[in-house]
């Protein structure tokens, strides 16, 4: 298997090696099939599609024309089908076992929502087609909406964006133009941001032009109200704050209201990162929080799946005072009961900041989540988020003894630990995380939230069963043991899974992104 | 509920183990005027799989499939055929339930096929190196514009009259909101050479398209050229990716960053997204770019195997420095590109672009055999701008009575009271002759 012989073994011992575990011929593993890249093979030249032969007829490019050809190796079906069946068995997935990502909200994808986005009325109508034509795709538009305002009380939902972070960029950008319209977009530059937040919050900030300025985290995780408060009287130039609630601890921010009510007072916005609504969904209402603006990861929450790092979705909640500002297009019903889309040319949207992408949102992620939400229903719903934080919950009951709770008390929906319990024994959070790749199990978020030291932050999610959780709990607490006790083959990890530990420092010092013929050695970069 | 697995009896016992009286003690910290007392009003409980998917499927058949007749609707997104196995290759539940591949020891088979991928984009594009994607063709556009200024320090970006008017405006919005001056020259079917008249020494980029929203082809080249004298960089858009299997790609013209859209391989038309952003770059400017990268290395055993890499220009990592706040990008889309692209093979999209070519040059020539009708766009791929000789809007919504979905008027892109009577059409590998007849009949009837 071994392709280059100049990595750096990490690892005294090789658990597998000293299992007696022969070196194969073919590379191959017992099940686990060696696959090379689809450049490393004969079909240069070669296509696996059969289409038929143009007709030579005139070309209408004027003269103009590609020079070299494309050179890229095309595979026959079965090859193909083989190749990618391959590599996906180097895929640690969802559907495999519990993926405690915190976060991300892992939770199991129903494939009869596949089915329902592949309906040719979803997936084969154009963004461009008359509007008379797609009164179906328009009014579930509308219909999804209804049950984003209705869960999350607030009166006005933008549908354009395409992820958490776009969702962002879209909340933050309704509220650029409502300073802009106040006539204070000059005088107010300055957001703040928790030092808990996600990365996106800062970096959306700044991608609209504001400042960002950090707010510390109390002992108990929460916003620390002092430090809001004498920052507010120091301060005369707010433009709002991004808080994430329940926050990156999984507590919920108890003192919300009133960080709403003096953000408003100093002429701000409150923008709320709704990464972690599963854990309130049907038990609390983001619009009785005071919040102007909250993005839904329609890829957490409502369950589209996260398909290896995307498509996400991430429609944004709007308050009445920034629903006018909301991105074109939208969609509006008509006093007939026909369905509009309103774009730039319309009145409606006067106010509106603009267009932030191409077309009308992540369509084929709305079906996705409308039949999730039609599956669960509003009870199910409920129960689905009571049961996220019971499972969380239940985790770190399990796992309190063995580990440091980075908080005292219950969490919301996802367990927060810190790497107190190892003490200077030399072994870290990200040793744990690999010694819980040969146990089976993806690892939990490490090094997040920042505020806490060697962070480990775990999302079980709703769909886990009992006994899941328990077989996790039971893999993790061993883990957890040895680092604590100084296991060394901890830094070794992992010995089982398809490759050992990667060099990233490696990766990022000599970036090589794409294949490059052996004959032209690969080119380093600068 | 099917979805939740816990039972009432696994509940209490929990409760029990975790020391709380029920769940509302989780609870505890919203603010009691804030707890919602009962069931969700307003919305309907849950149902079974039955009665969902008729639900969706009312809602669906109430839409006009591109599969279903006459149809030549393309500016930005365009009716292709799938091969079946890129469908099933995505439906792997490896592929689709997996999160972005943060622990490459288990997460191979993302990283390689990424890996793939931005081979293929790079070599497709003719550029240096790719990104793991971007949401769609717009948004690469705007992060071009962004990393262009990034890379000259200034902030002036101008964009041709023939950009995609939906990637104009979100560029604007994206630029705008950091201040950055955005020019937007005046729709024109064949006037990206304009761009070198709006170049000035303080401009970051030029922003032209090939194919453009009018289907033309240009060779940017000399824009190019110029922005370079200037110390200014090109960004060269596509929104056909299957054209380049035919006409100058962005690295034979002498661009800085390429960026596209990747939707047309691989992924279905889905009314406008999920798409995938195709974003490409020389290699000097590899470290200024936006979004996920996945590079090569080895592990402690010296076997190679694929990392996300540079992350250090991610928001994750560099939060308010980062280059870009994307987070998500499109993942199962790239999947879906370079799994047809595995397919077809550079000779597979070579033939591909020759047969959407031949249809539209099919199209055009019966379009042009009714009385009044002129093709505008001088040198085309599959996708061309035509005069009518009544307002463009009556004659597609007359077409439409026929079954006819006839192309996008030029006016609903564009500010009122330009190209009224202008009408863009496409053809793919997917239009039948029987489909271009049908038109130009439809056409001759109504004008």
């Amino acid at each position: 298997m071994t392709m280059n012989s100049t990595g750096r073994p990490t690892a005294p011992t090789d658990i597998a090696a000293a299992a007696g575990a022969p070196e194969t011929v073919s590379g191959s593993r017992g099940l686990l099939q060696h696959e090379p890249l689809i450049f490393e093979t004969d079909r240069w030249g070669k296509t696996g599609v059969d289409l038929p032969a143009p007709r030579g007829r005139e070309d209408r490019l004027g003269g103009l024309a590609r020079k070299s050809a494309v050179d890229l190796p095309g595979l026959s079906e079965p090859q193909a089908v083989r190749h990618y069946v391959r590599l996906s068995q180097r895929n640690y997935a969802i559907d495999l076992g519990l993926f405690p990502l915190g976060s991300c909200t892992m939770k199991h994808n129903p494939r009869l929502n596949e089915r329902m986005a592949r309906l040719p009325g979803f997936a084969d109508i154009h963004p461009m087609q008359p509007q008379s034509t797609v009164q179906g795709a328009l009014g579930l538009i509308d219909e999804l909406a209804g049950w984003l305002k209705t869960l999350t009380g607030m009166p006005a939902v933008a549908m354009s964006p395409k992820a958490g972070a776009h969702g962002e960029l879209c909340g933050m950008l309704a509220i650029r133009k409502a300073l802009e319209v106040r006539g204070e977009l000059e005088t107010r530059r300055r957001v703040l941001v928790p030092a808990s937040a996600h990365g996106t919050n800062p970096a959306t900030a700044i991608q609209c032009g504001f400042t960002v300025d950090e707010i510390g985290a109390g002992k108990d995780g929460l916003v620390d109200m002092e430090a809001l408060r004498v920052k507010l009287e120091e301060t005369d130039d707010i433009a709002g704050i991004m808080l994430t609630n329940p926050n990156t601890c999984g507590l919920f921010e108890r003192d919300i209201r009133e960080i709403a009510d003096l953000i408003h007072e100093a002429g701000g916005y409150f923008y709320c990162d709704g990464a972690n609504f599963n854990a309130i969904m049907g038990r609390v209402r983001p619009g009785d929080l005071g919040i102007d603006a909250m993005h839904i990861n329609l890829h957490k929450t409502f369950s589209t799946p996260h398909g290896g790092g995307g498509p996400g979705s991430g429609p944004t909640v709007l308050s009445d005072a920034l629903a006018a500002f909301a991105p074109v297009p939208f969609v509006s019903q008509e006093e007939d009961g026909g369905f509009m889309l309103v774009e730039e040319d319309r009145r409606e949207a006067a106010h509106s900041f603009g267009r932030m992408v191409a077309f009308h949102g992540q369509m084929g992620m709305f079906v996705r989540a409308l039949s999730y939400m039609l599956s669960h229903g509003a009870d199910g719903l409920k129960q689905a988020g009571e049961d996220a934080v019971l499972n969380a919950n239940y985790v770190q009951a399990r796992l309190k003894e063995v580990m440091s709770p980075a908080f005292d008390g219950f969490c919301m929906h996802e367990a927060l630990f810190s790497d107190d319990f190892l003490g200077d024994n030399g072994i870290e959070t990200v040793d744990i995380a690999k010694g819980l790749l040969d146990e089976g199990y993806h690892p939990m978020t490490m090094y997040f939230p920042l505020v806490v030291h060697g962070a480990m932050l775990l999302e079980p999610t709703e769909t886990e069963s009992r006994a899941e959780l328990d077989r996790f709990c039971d893999a993790l607490a061993d883990v957890a043991r040895r680092a604590k006790a100084g296991d060394e083959t901890l830094k070794g990890a992992p010995y089982l899974a398809p490759l050992r530990r990667l060099d990233e420092t490696r990766a990022a010092r000599k970036p090589v992104l794409k294949w490059s013929p052996p004959a032209r050695e690969s080119v380093a970069a600068e | 509920m099917r979805y939740l697995p816990l039972t009432p009896e696994d509940r209490a016992a929990m409760l029990q183990r975790i020391g709380a009286s029920s769940v509302d003690a989780f609870y505890d910290g919203v603010p009691a005027e804030a707890r919602l007392p009962g069931p969700i009003e307003g919305l309907p409980d849950h149902q079974g799989e039955l009665a969902v998917e008729r639900h969706l499927s009312n809602l669906a058949i109430r839409n006009r499939t591109a599969g279903e007749g006459p149809f030549f609707v393309g500016c930005g997104a365009y009716k292709h055929h799938v091969p079946a196995t890129v469908d099933h290759i995505i439906q792997r539940s490896e592929f689709l339930t997996t999160y972005t591949p943060y622990q490459p020891e288990i997460a191979q088979g993302t990283l390689q096929s990424l890996f793939e991928f931005q081979t293929q984009v790079a070599e497709l594009t003719a550029m240096d190196v790719a990104n793991a994607s971007m949401y769609d063709g717009s948004t690469s556009c705007a992060e071009a514009a962004l990393m262009a200024c990034r890379v000259t320090k200034r902030r002036r970006v101008v964009l041709s009259g023939g950009v995609h008017p939906h990637y104009v405006a979100a560029t604007k919005t994206l630029c705008e909101a950091q201040g950055i001056e955005v020019v937007a020259l005046p729709a024109a079917i064949d006037g990206e050479a304009a761009l070198i008249e709006a170049l000035s020494d303080d401009t970051a980029c030029l922003i032209g398209q090939s194919p453009n929203v009018f289907g033309t082809v240009s060779d940017l080249s000399p824009v190019a050229e110029a922005a370079h004298d200037k110390g200014a960089l090109l960004v060269s858009v596509f929104t056909e990716a299957v054209s380049l299997g035919m006409v100058p790609p962005p690295g034979e013209m002498g661009a800085d960053i390429a960026a596209g859209e990747g939707q047309s391989i691989g992924n279905a038309l889905n009314f406008g997204g999920p798409y995938v952003g195709l974003f490409a770059a020389t290699q000097k400017l590899m470290r200024q770019m936006p979004g996920r990268l996945c590079g090569e290395t080895v592990d402690a055993d010296g076997d190679r195997g694929y990392v996300l890499t540079l992350s250090t220009r991610e928001q994750h990592i560099r939060r308010d420095k980062a280059t870009s706040n994307i987070c998500t990008n499109s993942g199962l889309c790239a999947l879906a590109f370079t799994a047809h692209m595995t397919l077809l093979g550079g000779a597979g999209l070579t033939r591909l672009a020759e047969l959407n070519h031949e249809a539209a040059g099919s199209l055009a020539e019966a379009l042009e055999s009714v009385p009044g009708v002129e093709i505008l766009t001088p040198r085309f791929f599959n996708e061309f701008a035509f005069r009518t000789p009544v307002n463009a809007e009556a004659v597609l919504a007359m077409l439409e009575e026929r079954g006819i979905l006839g192309g996008v008027r030029a006016s609903r892109l564009l500010p009122a009271g330009v190209m009224d009577d202008v009408i863009i059409a496409a053809a793919t590998e997917c239009t039948q002759e029987a489909d271009i007849a049908a038109y130009a009949d439809g056409l001759r009837e109504v004008v």
